[in-house]
């Protein structure tokens, strides 16, 4: 007994930051279904879910519901136990991604000293699920899907990786702790390495099969991919695993270009009103959620309203709390989560923005761009930045330094895209012709 | 060291464990599956499925998965090299174009083969 009292003393504080993850990842996942749905009726002139309370905002725990009391249907000649475990492999892994990374200073579970390196490790366990799903769903859609996506989401994750490479060399260290450390004071790494971040971004859209490389799930042409013989909560289970993947990427860029928890204009004196931004904007947001409350059509979504804005009010003095001088060390731990939670939110919301604005590619086009293009500039990206710190070692100030090898990357970027024309304007090119009949 | 992931690994089990009682405790609330016409049949629009699907698919699948293995070692390789690179320095960068260096011949030569040619 006393053994066990000690082992929660010990890990008091991780195990209950797994507590929160597990049961808020889902219902972040849910509620970021809802901004996707919310912002693309905004692009595309419509409303969006109004029904389910007040602007749609218990859209995602009725669909949740919904999803868990549905029939449960098992194809007969997929292989069960496979079939099962699946999904479950894909949500694991994604999630457990999250036992490394850092929601500002305190806020994280364990700290490893390979940290990223680890993030990357796991949430790639997520294609397992993928190719194992199809598998063993015994159809021509699923298993065409799921190969499709395995060779999609590998040949974009080299990129990916390569792109942390480059964050990694600058920070000369893989605890996601010490790279937003090695922020503190200087300058993001987007900011340093614009290129690097750039692949990045366009790696981890492919690697979490979003449009506009979502092939996997073409609707077209592969009716749901992968997914096509789930349904129900198994299906809601895979789901899952996608949205938390995409908040695992944008918290993986955030970690190691944006800055992590770290506020923005950090070393400006004068920019320190920014400190006040956090309760404010949580204030803004609760007045708002007051003044559409009487507006509601119906009087229970009146009440949903007034216990939303509530609960911002709530948030609001709980970011306030930190200029009461007592508790004035909590700074660190709530604003930076904050931060953290609100450069990852802009950074899917510009996921979102990628989804709605670009047509899809088609599959060759897809390999194209990965193995012509993204590969060989995250290569050279690396050697860039290579360079630009032994530039920086050698006594160069940051802008020659700077200018020199992203200029240079980006002259590398130039010639790869006019190569990539020049080979396709050729006639006797084998990809030109399967063009030409399609 | 290793009781750093000590942590790790309960969040490990209680993150399997989420999907897995959802599925399993639900059972109880959800319908019974009934077995009405081709519902438990594999979906392909419409027509009755033809053949087993564990065949043979295309071979573009085995090379892309092939250079994955060469280009994502060569990832894990970077990964040492870009933390130490602080320590290393010019020695560091000169070591790592040479690696780079017989890469890209690799490269290259696939390239003029058409291997990353997807037809």
């Amino acid at each position: 007994m006393s053994a066990l009292l000690e082992f929660l003393k010990t890990y008091m504080w991780p195990l209950i930051f797994a507590v929160v993850i597990v049961a808020v990842l889902p219902l972040l996942a849910g509620y970021v279904v809802l901004m996707e749905r919310k912002i693309m009726a905004d692009m595309q002139a419509r409303l969006g879910p109004m029904r389910v309370g007040p602007h749609g905002l218990l859209q995602p725990i009725a669909d949740a519901l919904k999803l868990l009391i549905k029939e449960d249907i098992i194809p007969e000649n997929a292989d069960k136990v496979v079939f099962w475990f699946a999904p479950v492999i894909s949500v694991t892994a994604a999630m457990l991604a999250y036992s490394a990374l850092a929601i500002g200073p305190f806020f994280q579970i364990a700290e490893l000293n390979i940290g990223l390196l680890f993030i990357v490790a796991v949430s790639s366990m997520g294609i397992f699920g993928i190719i194992l799903g199809g598998w063993a769903s015994n159809s021509h859609y699923s298993l065409l899907g799921a190969l499709r996506s395995t060779a999609q989401m590998i040949s974009y994750e080299t990129a990916a990786g390569l792109a942390l490479v480059g964050g990694v060399l600058l920070a000369g260290s893989l605890s996601t702790r010490e790279i937003v450390q090695a922020q503190h004071g200087g300058t993001w790494y987007v900011f340093v390495a614009p290129i690097g971040f750039f692949l990045y971004l366009v790696a981890s859209i492919a690697e979490t099969n979003r449009a506009p490389f979502d092939l996997p799930e073409a609707e077209s042409e592969l009716v749901a991919g992968y997914m096509t013989e789930y349904s129900g909560f198994r299906w809601a289970v895979y789901f899952l695993a996608e949205y938390a993947n995409m908040i695992v990427v944008a918290s993986i860029a955030t970690t190691l270009f944006l800055g992590g928890w770290l506020r923005p204009f950090q070393g400006t004196p004068w920019m320190d009103f920014l400190d006040f931004f956090p309760p404010l904007c949580f204030l803004a947001v609760a007045g708002y959620c007051f003044y559409r409350t009487p507006k509601q059509p119906e009087p229970i979504q009146s009440m949903v309203m007034a216990l939303f804005g509530g609960l911002c009010l709530l948030l609001a003095a709980a970011m306030a709390l930190p200029f009461v001088p007592a508790f004035a060390a909590s700074k660190p731990g709530l604003h930076g989560a904050f931060w953290f939670l609100l450069k990852v939110s802009l950074y899917i919301y510009s996921f979102m923005w990628i989804r709605f604005t670009f047509p899809r590619f088609r599959f060759d086009q897809l390999m194209k761009l990965g193995w012509y293009f993204m590969i060989p500039l995250s290569i050279v990206n690396v050697l860039g930045l290579g360079v630009y710190r032994v530039l920086r070692q050698l006594q160069w100030s940051r802008w020659p330094a700077f200018v020199l090898t992203t200029g240079g990357t980006l002259l590398v970027a130039i010639w790869l895209v006019w190569n990539a024309q020049k080979k396709a304007a050729a006639p006797s090119s084998v990809g030109d012709m399967t063009e030409a009949e399609g | 060291m290793p009781s750093e992931y000590i942590p790790v690994l309960i969040f490990a089990a209680m993150a399997a464990s989420f999907p897995i009682i959802a599925l399993v405790v639900f059972k109880f609330i959800r319908p019974d599956s009934t077995r009405v016409g081709a519902k438990l049949k594999p979906y392909e629009c419409g027509i009755p499925p033809e053949g087993d699907t564990h065949g043979r698919y295309s071979v573009r699948f085995y090379i892309v998965a092939i250079l994955f293995v060469i280009f994502d070692v060569e990832t894990v390789f970077l990964f040492p090299w870009a933390v130490q690179y602080g320590l290393l320095g010019l020695y560091g960068l000169v070591t790592m174009l040479v690696f780079l260096g017989i890469l890209l011949v690799g490269y290259v030569w696939l390239y003029k083969k058409g291997a990353l040619e997807w037809v």
